[in-house]
């Protein structure tokens, strides 16, 4: 089992869920998140202030995957994430030991 | 017209009589009456101006300040409200309405007379701009109330975030007492145009100003007067007694439609003194400050637009087509400051922002505040497009440069826009410009005639009620700082001032 994290543009994340969707992915974990990469921040003007602000908002998702479908879902969400431009975001793959669904205790790939 | 030679026979003039000028806005005319348009138009024009301060200086100021300190702003505006209410109604009116026996205090404070509002009665008349038309006075009492009430809380912008509440009130109460008060009077405080009209039909009003046996005197020797220049001579004779009972800046002739020196410049300026005084918030330049919700400055900016046509408008006393034009130029100031205000910023910074919108708009209705009465559309667009740009660089560039932290920048909006308006009123009075001509309020004659335009005499007394106007509120602030300082002390503890003032001053918090 695979534990994908992407970190992507908000607006981009009902693609995102559509395209994970027609995969036959379940489940997602959705947070709101601010950060920075290589994007930097932005500058904002109050009549005579101006602020940098570093962290800008973004989505992240979370979802455990079956091994023999982590390059897809991958691929996937690379494709639905991308516009091009500077802050599109990144995906981290972890290796995943164990998954348990609490309603039944099934664990490993049965409980994804 | 010639102000400075008035001036000369005013300081001549020492009628006893001027112990009875606490009389004059009560006087009956003969001829004089109120009609129930008047009466209902000012009425309406006086809750308006309640608007513009709740809610909508607050929500304009609330806006713009830390999430954690909008309810501190709230609440000053409220009680600053509250209190100069009370405090108009027991002495402000009188000091500021009513002549003062001193000869010599006449022109800068009122007198006691009026106390508790002591002899204003449902009944009670006072002048307006126009020969025998009076509105009640009581009508009058409640109208300039709201001029006292939101003029103070103005200043509230300028030491946003950091003044302990309790300085704010006791300094409140002593900028109302010296330095409004006495600039109400200087500006705004005369014998109305009824007093200048020298006729045997008004002769309770011209004995109430020069005593019996000399009105009698007068009226007669204008009647035996055969020639226009022996006419002219009485008549002046005459003047004189009456300018003497008039405030110190109304007889230089400067001329403010509704309130740019005694509201905006006194407001401003002591705001930057407050700044300069107070120092800068913690964390400024370093800790992020920007407005927590422009969607309440926009609010506030319209409940400010449309409490301004009571304000500018009913400064007219009376409805009328004058008022009408009012209204005019005040909507097309503040549309073209806004535009001038982000325009500059598109093309200075890159975007046109909202608050920049917001900014120019009030910083439009500043300027056209002295004007709106005197010019022409034309020149209330120009007048707009230019307290729109310079608001904009004394906000951006001024400040930057002097380095004062004026949180909300009362100065640069009021004290700025409000000296602009100041100046370009005496420029766009010109009929040759647009203007309506100064009516010469000064001259004793049965009519209230339009003047000559003379810029060097105009813009002399323009120059002069600002120059008095900065000096006066500049001392009076000061002083007035200095006091609560050795008293309550000024500002919060750094720890509390980064907690917020809502908790800290209040115990309460605007979003849980």
């Amino acid at each position: 089992m695979k534990y994908v994290i992407a970190v992507i543009k908000p607006f981009k994340l009902e693609e995102v869920r559509e395209a994970l969707g027609a995969l036959g992915i379940q489940g997602i974990t959705v947070t709101e998140v601010k950060g920075h990469g290589r994007q930097g921040g932005h500058t904002e003007f109050y009549r005579g202030a101006e602020y940098t602000v570093s962290f800008v908002p973004k989505v992240k998702l979370e979802l455990a995957v079956d091994e023999a479908i982590a390059d897809r879902v991958i691929e996937t969400i690379q494709l639905a994430g991308q516009t091009g431009q500077i802050g599109d975001g990144k995906i981290f793959v972890l290796p995943l030991e164990q998954a348990v669904r609490i309603r039944t205790g099934e664990t490993g790939t049965a409980a994804l | 017209m010639n102000f400075v030679s008035k001036i000369g026979r005013t300081a001549l003039a020492l009628p006893a009589a001027l112990a009875l000028s606490g009389l004059l806005a009560t006087s009956a005319n003969a001829a004089a009456s109120v009609n129930k348009g008047d009466t209902a138009w000012m009425l309406v024009a006086t809750c308006f101006v309640v608007l513009m301060t709740i809610p909508g200086l607050a929500l304009f100021y609330g806006g713009l300040v830390r999430s954690k300190n909008v309810l501190s702003v709230l609440m000053q505006v409220l009680v600053v409200f509250s209190i100069i209410s009370i405090l108009w109604v027991i002495y402000g009116y009188s000091f500021a309405f009513t002549g003062n026996a001193s000869a010599a205090l006449n022109p800068f404070i009122g007198g006691f007379g009026k106390f508790f509002l002591a002899g204003v009665s449902t009944g009670s008349e006072i002048g307006t701009f126009s020969k025998e038309t009076n509105i009640p006075e009581l009508c009058f009492v409640i109208f300039q109330m709201t001029f006292a009430c939101i003029t103070p809380a103005l200043i509230i912008g300028a030491f946003a975030e950091r003044m302990k509440f309790s300085a704010v009130l006791l300094f409140m109460v002593l900028w109302f007492t010296f330095a409004y008060l006495p600039m109400a009077h200087m500006v705004w405080f005369w014998a109305g145009p009824d007093a200048y009209t020298l006729s045997a039909d008004n002769l309770s009003l011209v004995a109430s100003i020069v005593g019996e046996d000399k009105a009698k005197q007068l009226i007669d020797a204008l009647v035996a007067a055969t020639t226009p220049d022996a006419k002219a001579l009485v008549l002046g004779e005459y003047a004189g007694y009456v300018n003497a009972t008039n405030g110190y800046l109304f007889n230089w002739g400067a001329i403010d439609f509704a309130g740019g020196t005694v509201v905006h410049i006194n407001a401003g300026v002591s705001g930057l003194i407050c700044a300069l005084v107070l120092g800068k918030r913690v964390g400024l330049g370093k800790d992020l400050m920007a407005p927590h919700n422009l969607t309440f400055v926009l609010a506030g900016t319209g409940l400010l637009l449309f409490g301004w046509y009571g304000f500018n408008a009913g400064s007219n006393l009376e409805a009328n087509g004058l008022t009408a034009l009012v209204i005019l130029n005040t909507t097309i100031a503040a549309g073209a400051a806004a535009l001038a205000w982000t325009g500059g910023e598109w093309v200075f910074r890159g975007h046109p922002s909202l608050l920049g919108g917001a900014s120019g708009a009030v910083a439009g209705l500043v300027a056209i505040t002295p004007a709106c009465g005197w010019v022409g559309p034309g020149a209330a667009i120009v007048i707009g497009l230019a307290a729109g740009f310079i608001c904009l660089w004394a906000v951006v560039f001024l400040k930057s440069k002097f380095g004062y932290d004026d949180a909300l920048d009362v100065f640069g909006v009021h004290g700025i826009g409000g000296i602009l308006g100041a100046l370009l009123t005496g420029i766009f009075v010109n009929p040759a410009l647009g203007g309506v001509g100064v009516t010469d309020y000064l001259a004793g004659d049965t009519s209230v005639a339009v003047a000559a335009y003379d810029f060097a005499a105009q813009m002399k007394g323009q120059i002069v009620a600002v120059i008095v106007a900065i000096v006066w509120t500049s001392m009076v602030t000061y002083v007035a700082l200095m006091i609560c300082k050795a008293t309550v002390g000024l500002r919060v503890k750094e720890q509390q001032e980064r907690e917020g003032l809502d908790l800290v001053d209040h115990g309460e918090r605007a979003y849980t």
